[in-house]
């Protein structure tokens, strides 16, 4: 082997050592930590008690039925706007696409409690048109299909997202050069376009599938009321009663999530072995089919569609926000901002809130942004092997659902920081540690992709300047890739402010986040105050992407986790 | 002053063969280098390992006594004191042209006052005074690559260095910007080396062209001595036009440049016994003689001044020719060889 001393000749010495804590502190410790309590548990015969116990298997039976349920619903809502959207002279289509996206960007205990504020005999909304069950009927969302339903709607945009990639990839050009061959629209519609599609449909399902089996929101707001438990939710309530088998029962459970994660991703991987249609379609036009006098047949349904999954719910959820006092009907001049006053000035704890999860999503996007030029530098500039193993370990914790990382983090800090004798846990540290592991990948992706694009004498010219390691850094390639940065800075933000899954077993009192306080107040009762404050969050998801949205043009592709 | 000297110079990738093998070379201060050779023969690895961004895997590389590289230790670019002109430029996008000329006296902490001064003295060198504000992207490509030089210029670099700097550029603007180099070259007195696969570029330019071919350097001379008394088939084949044919020649005969009763002995008189050499014939010297050999016209071409032939002599040898008249394809022609060198 020849010498590799060359491969990192550009890199300061403590770039390494640097990259190599942040891998092992944010990946390797919590992801061997998780597997060896698991490993221990299993083998200490402990895991034997909890398999014989029938509420995990009734957990995991309501986990594969929910899961699959919602792929269904999610393939389907997901795979016909992907079709008409992609392929079809629909008018507005930029604006359906992206009203259609926003279900993936909010939390998920959100769309649960928009969707429980439409239905149900308590629905300020129905009460208002006088459409509401009779009181004491029961809520048909706190049900196996309600929790489908609901993994559905926020997971139909990465099915979208799939499919869309596939669609794309056949050029204006080919379809034209299809027609001239002799061959109809149509035929050339099923014949040629929607084969390319089947790899994204399967791939896209897949990933709605996974993102099911690891969804908390969703399942805790419907499932828990109606005694019904997936294995996210099972892990939570073993956790919510301590006891001295919980480290090994929660390990087991994260273990049995992570199985069926493993086994909907490859699924997905051997799809799509080989078949990445991305690369062969050029930036030319798509081609476009027209739908002629189903024109407007079609855009009905597109926007009827939106109305009832994005519309409707959040109309629900305004109403509920707005309610005056239990039993007022809501008229415009009942409609009260009561609620609002409470969770933004009054009520400590929704403050709190605010204040932890605003500080933690900056202190995520600041630090990560830090941790990504570095890391994200390491990985394009070294020629070497671990490279590649490096980026694969900070992928890993974005891959797993949030509950197992979470776990994973409990069972690393559970016990003092060695040395130092401190303890994080119960602290806001820990959530924060948490939050850079899980949102690393999401920084790092857009970072890596510019820096991909960068030419490289650009960094090389800066070197024969005299610019050391961090002069060039700062002068010349930080400018290049702040676009970039910047979404990764925005993305992070977004996502972190609305965390509910990892907080919610790693909060305690005092550390509280939005998520966390949404879903408390919902549990408690205040159902108006979850409202509103989810009313804040979804404005704020709004205004976050239309920013993103706005600074597109000038960001790698890829970098807009709904714009790939 | 110091010379650049390489010294047993090796460097492997990887893979396989090395790319640079064995290579030995010292460019005296102020002379202008070119590295020719065809693509990947390992001319750019050489030049990347001058600068700095590649190390040898044996062998070294001084400036004058001070060592800048060798298989152990490596002075990284940053403080080399070298300047380079890439292929793409690499100008920064972010930067107006007069940021981008005067970043490496940024970097050196020059002085505001004095680093405008000189900022202003490269651009007007290079005629772009006009340009100091605008982006890089406003610029046509002839103008950035003067960009390009004038960054180059700021410093009084001990080396630049230029890497197929005019591959990217129309004809029309190659030309101009050779001048430009060689006006670059005369002012700043800084040793140049010039990496191009394109002869006649290395030619016009350089005070000195090094042949390499496949990782090994195979000749080191001024242009007009390449030109005329290059060694071996390969450094013949590169250099100018001309036909390389095989004649048998007693070796004892010491003698490298034939004149035309040598050729035509060696030609007519076919002597098996004798051992077979080389022999680089330029078409400048083809002259259409009657009393000269038989020679078949395969290919006449009107180039503007004069016919370009392609021949073929009796025993099935290719050979090019120039004519003032026309002749056509299909003729046979009789042509005396001038003048012949030994390969």
């Amino acid at each position: 082997m020849p010498p590799q001393t060359y491969s990192r000749d550009s890199q300061p010495r403590w770039l390494f050592p640097f990259v190599a804590t942040v891998i092992l502190v944010l990946s390797v410790l919590p992801l061997a930590r998780l597997a060896a309590t698991g490993i221990s548990s299993a083998l200490k015969g402990e895991a034997g008690r909890l398999l014989a116990d029938p509420a995990l298997w009734e957990a995991t039976l309501n986990t594969l039925t929910t899961s699959l349920l919602g792929m269904i619903a999610a393939v389907t809502l997901g795979g016909s706007f992907a079709v008409l959207l992609t392929l079809f002279d629909v008018r507005g289509r930029g604006a359906l696409g992206f009203l259609f996206m926003l279900p993936m960007m909010i939390p998920p205990q959100v769309t649960a409690l928009s969707w429980i504020g439409l239905t149900g005999p308590s629905s300020t909304l129905l009460k208002a048109i006088g459409m509401a069950p009779p009181l004491g009927s029961p809520q048909p969302l706190y049900s196996i299909g309600g929790i489908a339903l609901l993994f559905g709607v926020q997971h139909a945009p990465l099915v979208y997202l799939a499919m869309r990639a596939g669609l794309l990839a056949l050029p204006k050009e080919g379809v034209e050069a299809a027609r001239l061959s002799g061959a109809s629209s149509w035929r050339v519609l099923l014949d040629i376009v929607l084969p390319l599609a089947v790899p994204g449909l399967v791939a896209g399902a897949a990933i709605a599938f996974v993102s099911g089996v690891g969804n908390f929101g969703i399942p805790a707001i419907l499932g828990i009321p109606a005694s019904i438990y997936t294995l996210p939710t099972l892990i939570y309530s073993k956790f919510a009663s301590f006891g001295p088998t919980t480290f090994s029962d929660i390990s087991i459970i994260s273990a049995l999530i992570t199985l069926l994660a493993v086994a909907g991703l490859s699924v997905e991987a051997r799809v799509l072995r080989g078949r990445d249609f991305r690369t062969i379609g050029h930036s030319g036009q798509a081609a476009l089919f027209t739908l002629g006098r189903f024109r407007w047949i079609a855009e009905l349904l597109l926007w009827g569609l939106t109305c009832v999954i994005l519309v409707l719910p959040f109309l629900a959820l305004l109403a509920s926000s707005l309610a005056p006092a239990y039993g007022v009907p809501l008229t415009p001049e009942t409609a009260t901002l009561h609620a609002y006053e409470e969770v933004l000035f009054r009520q400590s704890v929704t403050r709190t809130a605010f204040a932890n999860s605003i500080s933690l999503a900056f202190a995520s996007a600041l630090g990560l942004l830090l941790i990504s030029v570095l890391l994200g530098y390491y990985i394009v500039q070294t020629r070497s092997r671990l490279a590649g193993f490096i980026a694969a370990l900070a992928e890993i914790p974005y891959a797993l659902p949030g509950i197992v990382l979470a776990v994973a983090f409990i069972l690393l800090f559970a016990a003092p920081l060695p040395v130092v004798g401190i303890s994080i846990y119960g602290t806001v540290w820990i959530i924060l540690i948490a939050y850079l592991s899980s949102f690393l990948a999401v920084s790092l992706k857009p970072v890596v992709s510019a820096y991909r694009q960068l030419d490289p004498s650009l960094e090389e010219a800066a070197r024969l300047a005299g610019a050391g390691f961090s002069r060039r850094m700062r002068d010349v390639m930080v400018p290049l890739i702040a676009p970039a940065a910047g979404s990764s800075v925005i993305l992070v933000f977004l996502i972190a402010c609305n965390e509910l899954t990892v907080s919610a077993l790693l909060w305690s009192a005092g550390t509280q986040t939005l998520g966390v306080a949404i879903y408390n107040l919902d549990d408690s009762g205040s159902f108006d105050l979850a409202a509103a404050l989810s009313v804040l969050v979804v404005a704020m998801v709004v205004v976050l992407m239309l920013a993103l949205e706005l600074m597109a043009r000038r960001l790698p592709v890829g970098a807009l986790p709904w714009r790939r | 002053m110091a010379p650049l000297i390489l010294n047993s110079l090796e460097k492997r990738f990887a893979s396989a063969a090395p790319a640079v093998r064995d290579l030995s070379l010292t460019v005296q201060q102020g002379r202008f280098l070119a590295l020719l050779g065809p693509s990947g023969c390992g001319k750019t690895t050489v030049l990347r390992m001058i600068a700095g961004f590649e190390q040898p895997t044996d062998g070294s590389i001084l400036l004058g006594e001070r060592l800048l590289a060798d298989a152990a230790t490596m002075l990284p670019p940053e403080r080399r004191n070298m300047a380079m002109v890439f292929q793409s430029y690499a100008l920064w996008p972010h930067m107006t042209v007069a940021e981008n000329v005067g970043y490496p006296l940024t970097v050196r902490g020059v002085g505001k006052d004095r680093a405008r001064q000189k900022v202003r003295e490269a651009l007007s060198a290079v005629r772009l005074e006009a340009y100091a504000d605008r982006r890089p992207a406003a610029l046509s490509g002839g103008q950035r690559q003067r960009v390009a030089l004038a960054r180059c210029l700021v410093t009084e670099p001990d080396v630049v260095l230029l890497d197929e700097p005019l591959a990217n550029l129309d004809r029309h603007l190659r030309q101009e910007m050779e001048e430009t180099f060689r006006e670059f070259h005369s002012r700043s007195g800084a040793t140049m080396i010039y990496v191009t696969h394109d002869q006649s570029e290395a030619m016009a330019l350089a005070t000195d062209v090094a042949v390499m071919s496949e990782g090994r350097l195979l000749q080191v001379a001024p242009p007009e001595v390449i030109y005329a008394r290059p060694e071996g088939r390969i450094v013949g084949g590169l250099v100018g036009q001309g036909s390389i044919l095989s004649v048998r020649m007693p070796a004892e005969e010491a003698v490298r440049h034939l004149d035309w009763p040598r050729l035509r002995d060696a030609l007519l008189h076919c002597n098996v016994a004798a051992p077979r050499s080389d022999v680089l014939v330029r078409p400048q010297d083809v002259i259409l003689d009657g009393s000269g050999i038989a020679a078949a016209v395969m290919s006449s071409f009107f180039e503007g001044e004069r016919y370009a032939l392609r021949l073929q002599l009796a025993d099935g040898q290719p050979l090019r020719a120039f004519s003032r008249q026309a002749v056509r394809e299909g003729e046979t022609v009789r042509v005396v060889l001038q003048s012949g060198w030994r390969l």
